[in-house]
């Protein structure tokens, strides 16, 4: 974008805020009441909504059974009307297939599947409005909905897709910083252990800049780990009043 | 469809409830369930809405494109649907589970609202068979229980009411085409009539009585099925029969009596709602799926 820099004088990004500052977050559990697991999130203008079904019973090729644990199934979508061109298909061109691989792959990182075995757990996610870092909101929205079905992980899931201006590491970017030619990380964070699930780079980064990158989008989805850890208590609080407890 | 099991046991129990008027859920026969209406609930779109009924959840957005008119009818805009079935509302729709659903409705919703009776498709021309407003109508399902095709239009009359069409400065360009230039201010544009657009009612007929907005449990006691789509005044603009079994002439008419009431009796308020809405104007909280 000609004439717009990303990270002024003075220290400010596009949308106001400082480099390390992350995006407004906002989330509900407990969306949908038929499916087993759902949750609902805005970063920003960011909206994503994540559902899970299961464990259950293997559906379709029961070749895939593993005897030991669960298999994971997810599918990444976004709906026709999120980005600001119309998208034709919502799920099936190679990034949505992409994105769900990587999303399967963060989750069997982090979901203890030894617990279920010869079983599926399918975890679909949905983005409603696009505007930027949609990999990173999506697993925040996974993390809240399977906590919400009750499946049992080793820690939450955070994510957040940072990128790199003018030697500034910049935390949580929006869409307009995304396509603006410099390098995006997305990470995907177990917090407590400092583990890291999934870790994918665009673009061209010097390699002495890689550790600052990762140390920035460390901090920033330990900040969202903190968010969603309200969010779920906040979350339990409201469910035991209105079971009594 | 997503569908649920029932005993037998179940489908008898259900059968004489709506023998004597009297629904599971406690409802009469020509009864809604609780609906909740929100719109623009997205910002990327020009206009959008969200319906909840019981448990069906539907959301829709409209876009408006500059595109050129039909050769069959240059001097009006056109609709195109899409219904994307998601994977959210049962695991059967994932992958391509879902398309089979997803063009029935779409080519249902084609029929009922893409026409200049319904829609008044007159005043998205721009320039005579060069340039007109295509509006992309996508339906996302995200939860069903039961009456897609009701909640499916209501969230779409909701939508176009919400929509907002940029206005358009028409000029000579220089080879002697138009050019196009849209207002660069937000809040100057033009607003859709709504009054002729149709509702959708759909009449389940389980054992000798009919049912309006039945769940999946009613529906899999149905024998067959009347959608028909009635505007505001009354009149029914479009019918179909969907189902295995085979329906009396004398039932559709009683059906379609009924549909014709209980469709005329949901305008009404629905548009109360929708201006109450619009009045509150920026004061409005926007809830979507944080409420």
């Amino acid at each position: 974008m000609a004439g717009l820099e990303l990270l002024s004088d003075q220290g400010y990004r596009l949308d106001g805020r400082k480099a390390p500052e992350l995006r407004k977050v906002q989330a509900r559990m407990g969306v949908f009441a038929q499916a087993d697991g759902s949750a609902y999130i805005e970063q920003g203008n960011t909206k994503a909504l994540a559902v899970v079904y299961g464990p259950h019973e293997m559906r379709g090729s029961r070749s895939r059974t593993l005897h030991d644990r669960a298999v994971i199934n997810c599918q990444y979508s976004m709906a026709t009307f999120s980005t600001a061109e119309r998208k034709r298909r919502p799920h099936g061109d190679r990034k949505s297939t992409e994105m769900s691989l990587h999303l399967k792959q963060t989750f069997e990182a982090a979901v203890m599947t030894q617990l279920y075995p010869r079983s599926q757990i399918d975890i679909y996610v949905k983005v409603l409005q696009a505007d930027g870092g949609n990999y990173s909101v999506c697993v925040n929205a996974a993390t809240l909905a399977v906590i919400d079905a009750g499946i049992p992980m080793r820690d939450y899931v955070c994510a957040c897709t940072v990128g790199f201006v003018d030697e500034t590491p910049l935390a949580d970017l929006c869409f307009a910083e995304e396509s603006g030619g410099g390098s995006s990380l997305a990470l995907a964070l177990l917090p407590r252990g400092g583990q890291i699930a999934l870790l994918q780079m665009d673009a061209r980064l010097h390699q002495d800049h890689l550790e600052t990158l990762m140390e920035a989008a460390m901090t920033a989805c330990k900040g969202v780990s903190k968010v969603l850890d309200e969010v779920v208590r906040q979350h339990l609080q409201e469910v035991s009043v209105l079971t009594g407890e | 469809m997503a569908t649920v099991q029932l005993s037998e046991a179940e489908k008898v129990y259900v059968l004489h409830g709506i023998r004597d008027d009297l629904r599971v859920d406690g409802r009469s026969c020509e009864d809604y369930r609780h609906m909740e209406i929100e719109t623009d609930v997205v910002s990327n779109t020009d206009g959008s809405a969200k319906v909840t009924l019981g448990h069906t959840a539907v959301l829709v957005g409209v876009k408006a494109e500059l595109g050129k008119p039909r050769p069959a009818a240059p001097e009006e805009g056109y609709l195109e649907f899409f219904v994307d079935c998601s994977a959210n509302a049962t695991p059967e729709f994932e992958g391509r589970g879902g398309e089979e659903l997803g063009m029935e409705l779409t080519n249902t919703l084609y029929r009922v609202f893409n026409n200049k009776r319904s829609v008044d498709l007159g005043s998205l021309c721009i320039s005579p068979g060069e340039h007109c407003w295509l509006l992309y109508v996508d339906v996302l399902l995200l939860q069903c229980d039961g009456n897609l095709y009701d909640a499916i239009s209501i969230a779409i009359k909701a939508a176009l009411f919400n929509t907002k069409i940029p206005k358009v400065l028409i000029s000579e360009g220089e080879e002697g085409g138009t050019e196009i230039e849209l207002s660069d201010d937000p809040y100057d544009c033009v607003r859709l009539s709504v009054d002729n657009v149709p509702c959708i009612v759909t009449l389940c007929k389980v054992g000798h009585r009919h049912v309006v907005d039945a769940t999946l449990q009613e529906k899999a006691c149905t024998v067959a099925s009347l959608i028909m789509a009635v505007t505001p005044a009354g009149t029914c603009t479009c019918t179909r029969k969907v189902g295995r079994g085979s329906l009396d002439p004398e039932s559709i008419f009683e059906m379609t009596e009924a549909g014709k009431r209980v469709g005329k009796a949901l305008h009404g308020p629905l548009m109360s709602l929708l201006l109450q809405e619009e009045t509150l104007g920026k004061k409005r909280q926007k809830v979507g799926f944080l409420g």
